[in-house]
C-alpha cells in the first residue's frame, strides 16, 4: 500500500499539545524552576543546580518516608487484591441480590476521602468510637493516637475498607464476561473448584486485575488525605507517607526548593513502578499470545 | 456405555410455569439406545440444547427422570454421570498447552500418566493436532480450539455418552466434512452412544442412524433419515428436512381422493377418513408435464447444479418442483404426482390410511 507522506499533519496535533502544556507542561514547569532555584521571595532566583536533589537523595526523612510508604503500598495490595478477588468469586451473579450487593459495594467508594478519614478518626477513638471503644471494653490496648502499630494498623483498615470494593467490583466484571459454558465445560471434565479459578476464572481476570493493581498502587502511593486526617502522620513520623512528608515541607516549613525537588523525583518514581508493573504483566500475556500464528 | 432413558421429562426456565407455552422442552419419553448414534435436528431455540443439558446433568429437569441403564441420575452431579459435552463455541483452557487440554479430563479422574501420554497422543492423531501439542491454547485459531474441545470430549474412553451441540459451527467448511467423518469412524470403532445436536440437516442425516427432530419444545418424529424424507410426521419435519421442503396444498380428504382448491381432485393411493387437511408432497416426487395433472403457473426456474428448481404456483399456493437438468420446460404447464408419494396431514400431523376401505 501507498502511504502519502505530508508533514503537514503535525500541525493537527497542535491543539493538544497546546492543551496538555497549559494543563499539565507548564505548571509542571513551575515546580521544576523551584526545583533549580533557590528563592527568598520577591521573584528573585538563584541558580541552585542540582543542590535540592542531593539533598533530598541523601535526606533520611526522606528515606523514612519511602519505606514507610513502600511498606503501604505492598500491605494494602497484599490485602485488597487476594480480598477483592475472594469477594467477587462470592458475589451474587445475578438477581436482586446482585444489585443489592453492587449498590452496597460501591458505597465506600462514593464517600469524599476527608469524610473517610472522619469517619475513621471517630470511629477508632477510644472514648467515643465505636470500634475503640469496643476493643478498649475487650481488655485489648488499642489506641492509634499514641501507638504506632495501632496508628498503622487503623490506616491500613480504613484503607481497606475504603478500596477493597474498587478490586472486587473491576473483578466481578472481569468474572462476568466468562462464557457460561466455560463453567459447564469444567464440570463436565470434572475440575476441581481450585482448577476452574486457576484455569479459567484468573486467566479472564488478568486484564483487569492488571489495572486494579496499577490502580491501587498508583493510588496508594500516593495517599495523603485519609491518614492525615487520621493520624496527622503521627504518632511521631510513624504514618507519614510521601505526600504527607512533602506538604509539611512545603506548605509547613516552606522549604519550597528542596519540596520541589521531592515533588519531581516522587513523580518519576511513581511514573517508573507503574511502567513496570504494566511492562510485566503485559509480558506475561504476551510470552503466552506470542507464539507465532498459523494452524 | 449406558442406554439413557427420558421418563416424563420437562423443562421450564419459569420458577412457576403457567401452562405449556411456559415449558422450553414439553413433555417427552425417549430411550437412547447404548451405542447408537443420534442427531437431535431442529431450529434455533426449539430446547434441543436444553434437552442435552438436562442429559449431561448441567440442568436439573422441572419434571420427569433421567436414567442411566436402570439407574435414575436426576440429581447426579455432572461428574457422576461420567458424560462427555462438547459445546457450540471452542471452550479451551488459555494457560494450558494443547496438551495439557486433552489431558485435562483424565488428570481429573486421577488415571496415570502413562495412559494419558499414550491416549492425549491418540487424541491428537484422531484432531490433526499432533504438531501442536505442545503449543500454548491461547492464540491458536477457532477452528484448532474446537477441535482442541472435541478431542477433549473424546478423549476418555469409558464415557457414557459424548454430547455434541453444534459442535462444528465454527469449523471451515472442508475441515467440517473431515471432522464429521472422523466422528463417524470413531462411533464405530468405539460404539459410545453419540448425541449429536444440529439444525443443519445434512450434518444431521449424514452423522446419525436415528435422527430426532424436534419443534417448539417437542419432539415431532424419530426415524432414520430415509423415514424422515418419506414420510414426515409432522409438517414440521417435512418443512424442514429436505432443500427445499415439502409442498403442502390444503385438500379435502375423502376415501382415496383429495379434493384440492379449484375443485381439481387427485387419487391417493390408501384410503382415508374425510377430513379436511392437506396433501404433501415433495418437490423431488413431481414432475412437469404437458397434459394431466394440474394446472400450474411456472414463476421461476433456479438451476442448482444437478437438476433445476421449478418455483411453480397452484391456486396461488407455492409448488417447488425438482425438474432434471436439460428437460425441455417450454410449453409444460402441468404437474404431475406420484400417488404413492402423497402424505396426508389433517391439523399439522401426518394420518396414516386406513387398513382397508370398509
Amino acid at each position: 500500500m501507498e502511504k502519502t507522506t505530508n508533514n503537514r499533519a503535525w500541525f493537527l496535533v497542535l491543539p493538544v499539545l497546546v492543551l496538555v502544556a497549559f494543563s499539565a507542561v507548564i505548571p509542571l514547569m513551575t515546580v521544576v524552576n523551584y526545583a533549580f532555584n533557590d528563592t527568598f521571595g520577591n521573584n528573585e532566583f538563584f541558580w541552585a543546580g542540582l543542590e535540592w536533589f542531593d539533598e533530598m537523595v541523601h535526606s533520611s526523612r526522606l528515606h523514612g518516608a519511602l519505606g514507610r510508604q513502600a511498606l503501604f503500598s505492598a500491605i494494602i495490595l497484599a490485602i485488597e487484591v487476594p480480598l477483592g478477588i475472594f469477594i467477587a468469586l462470592n458475589m451474587p451473579k445475578r438477581g436482586f441480590w446482585s444489585s443489592l450487593v453492587l449498590v452496597l459495594m460501591a458505597l465506600p467508594l462514593l464517600i469524599p476521602f476527608n469524610v473517610v478519614g472522619t469517619i475513621w478518626q471517630i470511629f477508632g477513638r477510644v472514648d467515643i468510637g465505636l470500634l475503640g471503644h469496643t476493643l478498649e471494653a475487650l481488655g485489648l490496648d488499642y489506641n492509634y493516637t499514641n501507638d504506632p502499630i495501632d496508628a498503622w494498623i487503623t490506616v491500613i483498615a480504613m484503607d481497606v475498607w475504603h478500596w477493597t470494593s474498587l478490586v472486587a467490583l473491576l473483578c466481578y466484571a472481569g468474572l462476568q464476561s466468562i462464557p457460561q459454558a466455560y463453567y459447564q465445560a469444567a464440570r463436565i471434565d470434572q475440575a476441581s473448584r481450585w482448577a476452574v479459578f486457576r484455569y479459567i476464572e484468573l486467566p479472564k481476570m488478568k486484564g483487569v486485575l492488571l489495572i486494579a493493581v496499577l490502580l491501587r498502587f498508583m493510588d496508594s502511593f500516593m495517599i495523603y488525605t485519609e491518614p492525615f486526617v487520621v493520624t496527622g502522620g503521627g504518632p511521631g513520623n510513624s504514618t507519614t507517607f510521601l505526600s504527607i512528608d512533602l506538604v509539611k515541607m512545603a506548605v509547613g516549613q516552606f522549604d519550597l526548593g528542596p519540596a520541589a525537588a521531592f515533588s519531581l523525583m516522587y513523580f518519576l518514581v511513581i511514573l517508573l513502578v507503574s511502567w513496570v508493573f504494566y511492562t510485566v504483566m503485559t509480558n506475561m500475556d504476551r510470552s503466552a499470545s506470542d507464539i507465532p500464528e498459523g494452524l | 456405555m449406558a442406554r439413557i432413558t427420558l421418563q416424563n421429562l420437562a423443562h421450564s426456565y419459569l420458577p412457576h410455569p403457567a401452562g405449556e407455552q411456559d415449558f422450553a422442552l414439553k413433555e417427552l419419553n425417549h430411550v437412547w439406545q447404548d451405542g447408537s448414534a443420534y442427531a437431535l435436528l431442529g431450529a434455533s431455540g426449539c430446547g434441543k440444547t436444553t434437552l442435552l443439558n438436562i442429559i449431561s446433568g448441567l440442568l436439573r429437569p422441572s419434571q420427569g427422570r433421567v436414567l442411566f441403564n436402570d439407574r435414575d441420575v436426576t440429581d447426579a452431579a455432572t461428574a457422576e454421570r461420567n458424560i462427555a459435552q462438547v459445546f457450540q463455541f471452542p471452550v479451551v483452557y488459555d494457560t494450558m498447552t494443547v496438551r495439557q487440554n486433552l489431558a485435562f479430563p483424565l488428570q481429573n479422574r486421577g488415571r496415570d500418566a502413562a495412559y494419558i501420554k499414550a491416549r492425549v497422543q491418540e487424541i491428537a492423531r484422531i484432531i490433526g493436532m499432533e504438531a501442536a501439542l505442545d503449543r500454548r491454547a491461547q492464540g491458536l485459531t477457532a477452528d484448532a480450539k474446537q477441535k482442541i474441545s472435541l478431542g477433549r470430549g473424546m478423549v476418555r474412553e469409558d464415557v457414557n455418552a459424548i454430547l455434541f451441540d453444534e459442535p462444528l459451527t465454527v469449523i471451515d467448511p472442508h475441515m467440517k466434512w473431515e471432522l464429521r467423518t472422523q466422528l463417524k469412524r470413531l462411533h464405530r470403532e468405539f460404539g459410545h452412544t453419540m448425541i449429536y445436536v444440529t439444525h443443519d440437516q445434512t450434518e444431521a442425516l449424514t452423522f446419525a442412524q436415528q435422527v430426532v427432530v424436534m419443534h417448539d419444545g417437542r419432539v415431532v418424529q424419530i426415524g432414520t433419515p430415509q423415514e424422515l424424507f418419506e414420510r414426515p410426521a409432522h409438517r414440521f419435519v417435512g418443512y424442514f428436512i429436505g432443500s427445499p421442503g415439502m409442498n403442502f396444498l390444503p385438500a379435502e380428504i375423502a376415501g382415496s381422493s383429495a379434493r384440492l382448491a379449484g375443485g381439481a381432485t387427485l387419487s391417493l393411493s390408501g384410503h382415508y377418513a374425510p377430513a379436511t387437511g392437506a396433501i404433501g408432497i415433495r418437490p423431488e416426487h413431481l414432475f412437469l408435464t404437458d397434459r394431466g395433472g394440474l394446472p400450474v403457473t411456472i414463476r421461476r426456474i433456479e438451476d442448482v447444479g444437478r437438476h433445476r428448481l421449478i418455483r411453480a404456483e397452484f391456486q396461488g399456493a407455492p409448488l417447488n418442483i425438482v425438474a432434471p437438468e436439460g428437460l425441455p420446460i417450454d410449453g409444460l404447464s402441468h404437474v404431475g404426482f406420484d400417488a404413492r408419494r402423497i402424505n396426508v396431514y389433517v391439523g399439522d400431523w401426518r394420518v396414516a390410511p386406513q387398513e382397508k376401505a370398509a
